[in-house]
């Protein structure tokens, strides 16, 4: 793998498929009594969450941590980075406490890129802005492919608000970069004019999609009043797009529901319908830390961009 | 490069070590765990031979050890990682580990240290098919198929009919500059 | 430093006097003295040019010296030691500095400030509206008695028609002065990062579409038809907009074009690495959209190719995209780029971009001493530039800051010589004071 993980499109086919792999045995190691292993020992990773992430955050950690790795948490509570330190600042202080790998999420749109021109270690992009979230892409497409047995060919389509969705990206990326077939579905101000050039399909009528699909991954919607202008209340998009209970009896047998969450309950997902067992959702939390501890050692257990000459040895 | 075992010879050897291993151990609490990826399939092999010496099935499973590597981070890439499958305890049993090669005694240094996260083996005992010599640490095995002196830097290589189409072993010699592979046993 | 400079032997390209010519030229005492095949040495210093170009030093319709107000970004002093490092004699400075030049006394203070440094002529632009607020009119008259010709609010686009007719009218009034417009539909191009497209969808950036640009082009081509007003259009970077101005000039509309160099050559696929010195307003667009501008600049709908140099300070731009401030420094890397991009494979001739880069918008801004021709008696307002040295674009610069879209680019073209009223501001490549 190289030296970063910043966007889907560094990544090929085999790479994904090798980390899928092998996070098959980190999720092995996850049964164990004792769940760590020494693989990373005496390295340090630390995680710059610029926005407010518990989930991600903590799925990070306790990766980190079962591979043996040092972890420095640096979350900072406001996303207004006028605040305090600029991200280059805190990027050579990162530096020069020897991080080996530095997770970030920030609400900025390529901050990842910016960072590895100031750090040597390696930088793993946990959510940048409205650009990519790979490691969660990541952990949908093991979902996909522990559940249904296979990604190429799969027919998902990704309901909601693409246009700010760094999920939605990275998602598509992944599952086109796979040979999946995918839907983009939404009101036409959501999604991008120029999407289909990424190799999907865009479709403003959920219905008509539903009944061909193996997978229905839902995109959270947000409600703020700036959201609100790119369609007209909330009410209407949950009429012509949540996934209702009468809606799920157009899906087929044995396809599944996904969503990244936070779910917003009773605008892209009823509440009812979160709760069914072809919903996933909880899995896709499970998963999440084989995953990044699949990231972590990929990453880190080759030779160090940072590193010292090591030369491979017998 | 030349040919160390013929495919009659790992036959034989494999059966010679079953036999050891019935004599010298107390089958109750034997259970055999093997190296992956090519110990693995070793050691599924010596379970169906002590099967036909004791009429009784042996406990077997796969390690992967490549977690517990030392030497993770000295090449450009990580390390391939393999299947860990062992369906049982293995506090209070006899694990005989099951490797191809025994060369350094690195793998087997991580093997144990995997093998005591997972639990408390009473004993461990160690079966290779080739040792070649070499050791870097204080490791030796308690059951030998053949022992092959060879160079440091030497490639030292077991085939096995399920991963490569036949059985066997060779051995190729170093080029002139070449230090030796990365994590070999 | 003598008096008396030759030129020996160098390609004079003079589209004033329509002259492409191997010769000689003598200045002395601040003027031409004599242009010639040959001429003596006499007590002149004479510098051989055997490979060299000769022509009439730069004119930037569109700079930006950030003094007053934003000294730590440039100064006029460093500001006009960049543009003759980079073969410019005179710029034009724009008023959206701080405070605001819509009066006379800051034209006067940013005058006497270029005319200390001595490494340029500025021709600064006096503001449309009182503090670019955009309502009421600045105050014109006053400025052109200082000697101002060009008004623009850039930085800022005149908010509504009735202003921009009220301005283009008014300055009817006056000789030979130009209302110059920063078009963008700010309603299009909220909270925009750069140009609306499949690169930005991909990048997660927000996007401002060419209509951003264009729909505000067409509402001022439309206002100076009405008007009969001299407008100017800044910095196009639209295909639509090269087409809307092509159509209004075989009108009959009075109006001019520029053309920065780093549209003529980037394309919104140069930002898929996030570089924020590439992050400029208007953005970069398309290919489709930077192939319409060269062609308009090819045959003459763009008049002139301007560089918005625009300097931010180091900590500025090094900072999260959607953070940074809008521009690239241009004024020392334009020649070279032109030069490396456009003249080089053949899209315009060496002339032409002599046109667009000094005789055009001398013109435009009635800086008579400056654009050519080169001539007996005309002031000595030269570059002399080497236009096979290779060298790569990197910092320091003479600039205070080093945002350039350009870094780390490989480019040939670099000045040897500028002369600005017969002396010196730049000797084998640096600036002499």
């Amino acid at each position: 793998m190289r030296e970063h993980l910043l966007s889907m499109h560094d990544l090929s086919a085999e790479d994904v498929l090798r980390i899928l792999d092998t996070a098959e045995s980190f999720r092995e190691v996850g049964t164990r009594v004792i769940k760590k292993v020494p693989a990373l020992r005496g390295r340090t990773v630390v995680n710059l969450f610029y926005e407010n992430s518990t989930r991600t955050r903590i799925s990070f950690e306790v990766a980190a941590k079962r591979l043996s790795a040092d972890v420095i948490n640096f979350a900072s509570g406001a996303s207004s980075v006028s605040k305090g330190e600029s991200l280059k600042d805190t990027a050579l202080t990162l530096q020069a406490m020897g991080a080996d790998a530095i997770v970030i999420r920030h609400a900025s749109s390529g901050s990842p890129h910016q960072l590895t021109r100031w750090v040597r270690g390696h930088v793993l992009n946990a959510g940048d802005g409205t650009h990519e979230h790979p490691t969660q892409a990541l952990l949908d497409l093991y979902t996909m492919r522990e559940r249904l047995g296979r990604l190429e060919g799969l027919r998902v389509a990704v309901v909601g608000d693409v246009l700010h969705s760094r999920v939605a990206r990275s998602l598509s990326f992944g599952l086109v970069k796979m040979g999946a077939d995918v839907t983009l579905v939404g009101p036409a101000t959501l999604i991008p004019p120029d999407a289909p050039a990424w190799g999907v399909e865009v479709s403003h009528d959920v219905d008509a999609v539903l009944p061909k699909l193996d997978v229905c991954y839902l995109l959270r919607v947000q409600t703020e009043r700036q959201r609100l202008e790119y369609f007209p209340s909330v009410r209407e998009y949950s009429r012509l797009f949540g996934l209702n209970r009468a809606r799920v009896t157009l899906l087929p047998e044995g396809s599944l529901i996904m969503h990244p969450g936070p779910m917003n309950r009773g605008v892209e997902i009823d509440s009812d319908v979160a709760d069914l067992p072809q919903s996933v959702i909880e899995d896709q939390v499970t998963n999440g830390i084989a995953v990044r501890m699949a990231l972590l050692y990929l990453l880190l257990g080759g030779r160090s961009a940072a590193g010292e000459e090591g030369e491979g040895r017998g | 490069m030349s040919r160390i075992l013929e495919a009659d010879d790992v036959r034989r050897a494999l059966t010679r070590i079953a036999h050891e291993i019935v004599e010298r151990e107390d089958q109750s609490d034997v259970v055999l765990v093997g190296i992956a990826d090519r110990g693995d399939h070793l050691a599924l092999r010596l379970a169906g031979e002590i099967r036909g010496i004791v009429g009784r099935d042996v406990p077997v499973g796969a390690l992967d050890i490549t977690f517990y590597r030392d030497d993770i981070g000295l090449s450009a890439e990580a390390p391939e990682v393999h299947e860990t499958r062992i369906p049982f305890d293995v506090s209070g049993r006899t694990v005989v580990l099951v490797d191809d090669v025994l060369f350094t005694g690195r793998t087997v240094r991580a093997a144990m240290d995997a093998l005591t996260d997972l639990g408390r083996p009473s004993r461990i005992r160690l079966a290779v098919l080739v040792d070649r010599g070499h050791r870097e640490l204080p490791i030796r095995a308690d059951f030998v198929g053949k022992n092959v002196p060879t160079r440091r830097g030497d490639d030292v290589r077991v085939m096995v009919t399920e991963l490569d189409g036949e059985d066997g072993a060779v051995v190729s010699e170093a080029e002139p500059a070449t230090a030796g592979r990365g994590g070999a046993a | 430093m003598g008096s008396e400079l030759l030129f020996r032997g160098a390609r004079i390209v003079d589209p004033a006097s329509e002259r492409d010519a191997i010769g000689d030229v003598r200045v002395r005492d601040g003027a031409i003295a004599e242009v010639d095949d040959r001429l003596d040495a006499g007590p002149a210093e004479v510098f051989d040019c055997d490979g060299l170009v000769v022509a009439p030093g730069l004119v930037d319709l569109h700079t930006h010296l950030r003094e007053p107000g934003a000294e730590h970004k440039e100064t006029i002093e460093t500001g006009t030691r960049a543009a003759a490092v980079g073969g410019y004699t005179a710029v034009a400075p724009m008023a959206n500095t701080e405070p605001v030049a819509d009066d006379a006394s800051v034209i006067a203070e940013v005058v006497a400030a270029a005319g200390k440094a001595r490494l340029a002529d500025v021709f600064p632009a006096g503001a449309v509206t009182k503090g670019l607020e955009g309502e009421s009119l600045a105050e014109i008259g006053e400025m052109v008695d200082a000697g101002v010709r060009i008004f623009s609010d850039d930085g800022r686009c005149v908010p509504t028609a009735r202003t921009i007719r009220n301005a283009l009218t008014y300055a009817r009034a006056f000789d030979d002065v130009t209302i110059a417009e920063h078009c963008e539909d700010v309603s299009l191009s909220i909270g925009h990062q750069m140009h609306e497209g499949l690169t930005s969808a991909s990048l997660g950036l927000a996007g401002q579409p060419g209509a951003a640009e264009h729909a505000i082009v067409y509402r001022d081509l439309e206002i100076a038809r009405l008007t009969g007003g001299r407008l100017h259009l800044c910095h196009l970077s639209s295909a639509r907009s090269v087409e809307l101005v092509r159509q209004a000039r075989s009108d009959g509309v009075r109006v001019t074009a520029e053309v920065t160099p780093h549209h003529l050559i980037l394309t919104d696929e140069d930002l898929a690495g996030y570089d924020t010195n590439r992050k400029v307003n208007p953005p970069l667009r398309s290919a489709e959209d930077r192939a319409a501008l060269r062609v308009g600049l090819a045959d003459g709908t763009i008049d002139a190719i301007a560089t918005d140099h625009a300097p931010h300070a180091v900590e500025e731009k090094d900072a999260e995209f959607d953070r940074a401030p809008f521009g690239t420094i241009g004024l020392e890397t334009a020649l070279a780029v032109v030069l490396t991009e456009l003249v080089e494979p053949g899209m315009i001739t060496l002339p032409r971009a002599i046109e667009a880069m000094s005789t055009t918008p001398a013109r435009i801004l009635g800086a008579r001493a400056h654009g050519g021709p080169i001539e007996p008696g005309r002031p000595a307002n030269l570059v002399v530039f080497d236009p096979a040295e290779r060298w790569t674009v990197e910092a320091p610069f003479a600039s205070r800051s080093r945002n350039s879209a350009f870094l780390g680019r490989e480019v040939r073209g670099r000045v040897r010589y500028t002369v600005l009223h017969g002396e010196l501001t730049v000797a084998e490549g640096k600036a002499t004071r």
